[in-house]
Parts: structure tokens; C-alpha cells; sequence
């Protein structure tokens, strides 16, 4: 049996651990290295509290198998998931650590002796007050994110779920849920702890479904930072250094990358929070800009274009994760490189379903990260640039969001792709984007439409050049 | 009089939140994704209040009610441990560098 003393000190080591994994996503080169200290801080943390524990009967063979169990079936979605089902995935998994903690949470509240916290009815203050705001969190993680696992699959719509008197009552049910933590504080009836976990869970669910598909990057970022805290929470309850200061980074991080995609959309937190977004909006642009003019292109044109260009940008957005084109994308642009043609990808930060969505789909078609450019690295660049070519994004191109102060999405940062001698936008129809408007930029004099689907155009106009 | 030990986890955790947003920010961009699925595992260290429960039991009552939850939690979170990292890595080892012969 380890000494408490040394079991702290190991716990703290594996936390610095998970401090340097995170740092070694700085770049590329270093992020191998990083995840494998994060490896290494987990196998010490649960070593650790095997050894702390120093319960070697049958209990830690059953320990053993459950262990296995989950670690069989992890492996084998880690190893079988499409990159193109990341923001999915991303999302089933926290909705796992929300149960996980509130399981821990139960666990703790049942058998109080174990975690040294009291006994049951007579659980520490400050510990009951810990464990609920561990389990809440936790429950409305888990909610949330089977939500947004939902919306991202399909199996629910995108679209989204709004109904009267919503706001007022998930901010009546945020007020039950500290009254009932603090009834439960101050009676220890485990009753109250039921409920307390009914209604989060509740609430978790009733906070996503107004939440439209293409704000997923901010929930997904969102209930991130909730898992963290949520993870804080029991670690305080288990008074576990590692657990801390884990839930407190992962809280954080989730937070930063809320404010990154909050900021891309030039929209406030509540105003996303809130829902309801693209639902609304749909006015007054639809009528009158139907009719204007558009000249739509083969790939016999688009080819045409970029034989003749010397430097091409290419654009992805969502549109390319759907249609799986970003192998046909790059053959394209290996096609273009042989002919001296320089290529480079700009990236908008909500482009696709999460934060760094595009930049992973490019990776596995093994496009050089060094060619992929985030939006304020390479806006300068399109002025210079030949042709645009825009797969699969849309509302993260329009002038308007520059022009149009009316336009729901102004003053939104864009991609100055109509900057560019010619732009080609790869489109199946000419419906508006997510948000609901018209984009400018299909009727521009230099922009030729690519009605078709993006992976079978870009591989007619691989075969064009 | 004697400083409560919760202060001092407080200490710990308020200093972990500030090296988090240190940390954090310097992160790039494209390597967001991963970001998330790491942060995933390393989250899933919830995994010791997990085994803690399951072993709390004696060898005669090693299935009670607090210990099976602890049992699934171990599960679940062995499945983002075990996911997390390998996902990541599995992410990392794509992203290369342009050829130099370019």
C-alpha cells in the first residue's frame, strides 16, 4: 500500500503529464510527443490508485475486466471511425465522461466511507456540495451531448427545436436545480439527489435542441468545457490533484475554443446559447435577389481556368466533409502542382462541424499542413490569386457579411474570395447557406457556379486538365 | 489558525485554470480537433473515482449498489482513455510536412 503522501505526489506528476500533452499541440511536430505524456500521466494516475487502494482480491480482477471491456471497445472505434465522423465522435465521448462522472458521483453518494467522505446520510458538507455540482454537470453533459451526437449523425434534425416560454423554463429549471443542491445539502435525502440528477439531465437536453447544426462547433466546444468542469467537480469530492487539475485545463480549453468559434461567427455566447439562429432570419432577401443572373460552368471550364492560372486558393467548408471529396481534392491539386500551378487552402475557423474539422480532413488526404493557412494568414493573398476554388463552404465566403449591415451575419470575418480574378464555387443548388441568406458572391461577374456534386466535380475536373 | 485543505485544491485549481488559457491559446489552429479529442481522454482520469468505488466492496460483497456504478463508470470511461488517445494519435500521425524535394 502507497503512502498518501507519495500517491499526492504521483497524482500531481501525471497532471503536469496532461499540462505537456496539451503544450505539445503547439504544432505538429512536437503534438506526437505530447500525447504520449498524456499516455503516460494516465497509466500513473490509475496505477497509482491501484497501488493506494493495494485491494488485490477478486474485486480488482472484476476491476480488471470492466477495464479491459471499455478499453477493447475504445480501441476499436479510435481505429474504425471515418475522419469524416470526428465531430460525432468528439461528441459521444463526452457524453461518456458526463456519465462517467455522474456515476462516480452515485458511487460516492451510496457508499461515502469508501472515499472517506462520511457515511451515508452524514456525508461531509463540503463534499456533498462538490458531488452535486459534479453530478449536475455531469448529467447535463451527458444530455447535451447525446443531443448534439444526434443532430450530428442525422438521426435528428439539424434544424432548430424551439417552442414558447422555452427561455423561461430551462431558467426556471436552472433555479430548481441550486435550491434543490442546497435542500440536499442541508437534509442529506437521497431523494433530492435523484432528482437533482433527473432534472440536470433534463436541462441538458432542453439547452441543445434549439441549437442549429452549424452552430455545433460552439456546443461541441461548449459541453467540452462542461466535461472538464464537471471532472473538477469529483475531483475535489476526491480530493484527487490529477483530477483537478485536469478538469480545470480541459474546462478552460473548452471555454477558449466557445470564444474561438463565438468570435468566427462574430456572435456572442448567449446569442448562440439561445438558439433559434437561422429559423428567423430568412426575410426579406429571398424574393427580390432570386432572380439575378448567375453563369454556371462545367468542369471543362473550371479546368479551362485553372490550366490558365498561376496561383489557385482553395476553400473548403462542410459541404466537402458531406461529400467525402477531400482525396478527389487533392489529386486535383497534386494535378495542378505537376503543372507549376501554386496551391494553397484557406481555412476559416468555423468552417465544418467542430474547431479544426478541415485542417484533419486535409491531413488524411495528406495534404502538407505548411500548404493549409488560416484565415488571417492568407486573406491578404486573394487579391493576388488567380482562381478561388470554394468546395462545400459558403456562408464564410459572403461580401455581405463586409457590405450589408441589415445582413445577419455582419461584420462576421469572411474569406475575401471575391477578391480573386475568377472565383469557381462548387454548389449543388443555389439555396443559402445555414444562415439562411443569399450569398452575394454567386452573382458576381468573375464568380462561374459549379452546380454538381463536390466530389464527382472535382474528379471531372482532375480528368479536364 | 489552521488554512482549510480545501483552500489549498482551490489554489491548485484556480492555478491549473490559468495555465490552462496559457496553454491553451498557443495551441494551433489546425490541430483544434485532436485539441478536443485529447482533452477527451485525459478528462476520463475521472477513471480513479471509478476504481475507487469498484474496489470499495469486501470479497464477499464486491457487487453492491455504489460499486457496480463505480464498474460502468470504469467502463465508460476506459472507452474515451482507450479512444481518446489512440484517435489522437491516429489524427497526429497524419498531419506531415510539405515533401523537400518540393
Amino acid at each position: 500500500m502507497l503512502s498518501a503522501n507519495i500517491s499526492a505526489i504521483s497524482y500531481l506528476i501525471s497532471g503536469i503529464l496532461f499540462i505537456l500533452a496539451l503544450r505539445g499541440l503547439s504544432s505538429p511536430e512536437t503534438s506526437r510527443q505530447g500525447n504520449l505524456f498524456g499516455i503516460l500521466g494516465m497509466i500513473i494516475a490509475i496505477t497509482v490508485t491501484f497501488l493506494s487502494i493495494g485491494n488485490f482480491s477478486t474485486g480488482f480482477v472484476v476491476v480488471l475486466i470492466f477495464l479491459l471491456i471499455g478499453g477493447l471497445i475504445g480501441a476499436f472505434i479510435a481505429y474504425k471511425i471515418p475522419m469524416t465522423a470526428m465531430p460525432e465522435l468528439v461528441a459521444g465521448f463526452h457524453s461518456l465522461v458526463g456519465l462517467a462522472a455522474v456515476f462516480v458521483a452515485i458511487a460516492a453518494f451510496l457508499n461515502p466511507d469508501a472515499f472517506n467522505l462520511g457515511s451515508p446520510g452524514n456525508i461531509k458538507l463540503g463534499s456533498l456540495i462538490e458531488m452535486s455540482i459534479g453530478a449536475a454537470v455531469g448529467a447535463i453533459t451527458f444530455s447535451g451531448s447525446i443531443i448534439a451526437f444526434l443532430k450530428l449523425q442525422g438521426i435528428m434534425s439539424g434544424s432548430p427545436i424551439t417552442f414558447k416560454g422555452q427561455h423561461p423554463l430551462n431558467a426556471f429549471i436552472l433555479i430548481s436545480i441550486i435550491i434543490i443542491t442546497y435542500l440536499l445539502c442541508s437534509t442529506q435525502s437521497s431523494n433530492l439527489f435523484w432528482i437533482l440528477l433527473a432534472i440536470s439531465f433534463l436541462i441538458g437536453f432542453l439547452l441543445i435542441i434549439p441549437i442549429g447544426g452549424a452552430d455545433m462547433p460552439v456546443v461541441i466546444s461548449m459541453l467540452n468545457s462542461y466535461s472538464g468542469w464537471a471532472a473538477a467537480g469529483i475531483g475535489f469530492t476526491l480530493e484527487n490533484t490529477a483530477l483537478i487539475i485536469t478538469g480545470a485545463l480541459v474546462g478552460s480549453s473548452g471555454a477558449i475554443l466557445s470564444y474561438i468559434m463565438c468570435k468566427g461567427m462574430n456572435r456572442s455566447f448567449f446569442n448562440v446559447i439561445l438558439g433559434g439562429f437561422g429559423a428567423t432570419e430568412q426575410s426579406s432577401s429571398s424574393q427580390d435577389k432570386e432572380q439575378r443572373p448567375v453563369k454556371s460552368g462545367n468542369a471543362d471550364d473550371a479546368a479551362f481556368l485553372m490550366k490558365n492560372a498561376s496561383s489557385v486558393i482553395i476553400v473548403p467548408g462542410y459541404g466537402m466533409a458531406v461529400a467525402q471529396a477531400q482525396h478527389a481534392l487533392r489529386e486535383m491539386v497534386d494535378t495542378l502542382k505537376k503543372n507549376d500551378i501554386k496551391v494553397s487552402y484557406a481555412i476559416h475557423p468555423v468552417a465544418g462541424r467542430m474547431p479544426g474539422h478541415m485542417n484533419v480532413l486535409l491531413a488524411e488526404a495528406n495534404v502538407p499542413y505548411d500548404e493549409v493557412f488560416e484565415l488571417e494568414e492568407i486573406n491578404n493573398d486573394f487579391a493576388n490569386a488567380d482562381v478561388a476554388f470554394v468546395i462545400g463552404a459558403n456562408d464564410v465566403t459572403n461580401p455581405v457579411a463586409k457590405t450589408d449591415p441589415q445582413s445577419p451575419i455582419y461584420g462576421m470575418p469572411v474569406l475575401d474570395v471575391e477578391k480573386c480574378k475568377s472565383v469557381l464555387f462548387v454548389k449543388r443548388s443555389l439555396s443559402p447557406g445555414y444562415a439562411g441568406i443569399d450569398n452575394d458572391l454567386f452573382y458576381k461577374e468573375n464568380t462561374l457556379m459549379l452546380f454538381a456534386d463536390a466530389k464527382k466535380m472535382t474528379e471531372d475536373i482532375t480528368k479536364n486538365l | 489558525m489552521e488554512i482549510d485543505p480545501f483552500i489549498f485544491r482551490l489554489s491548485i485549481f484556480v492555478l491549473s485554470i490559468f495555465i490552462g488559457y496559457y496553454v491553451v491559446w498557443s495551441v494551433t489552429p489546425s490541430l483544434h480537433t485532436p485539441l478536443m479529442s485529447v482533452t477527451n481522454a485525459i478528462s476520463s482520469v475521472i477513471i480513479v473515482g471509478a476504481i475507487i468505488a469498484g474496489l470499495a466492496g469486501n470479497s464477499d460483497t464486491i457487487f453492491n449498489t455504489s460499486s457496480i456504478f463505480g464498474f460502468l463508470a470504469i467502463s465508460l470511461a476506459a472507452i474515451n482513455i482507450f479512444g481518446g488517445f489512440l484517435v489522437t494519435q491516429r489524427m497526429l500521425a497524419m498531419y506531415k510536412k510539405k515533401k523537400k524535394d518540393k
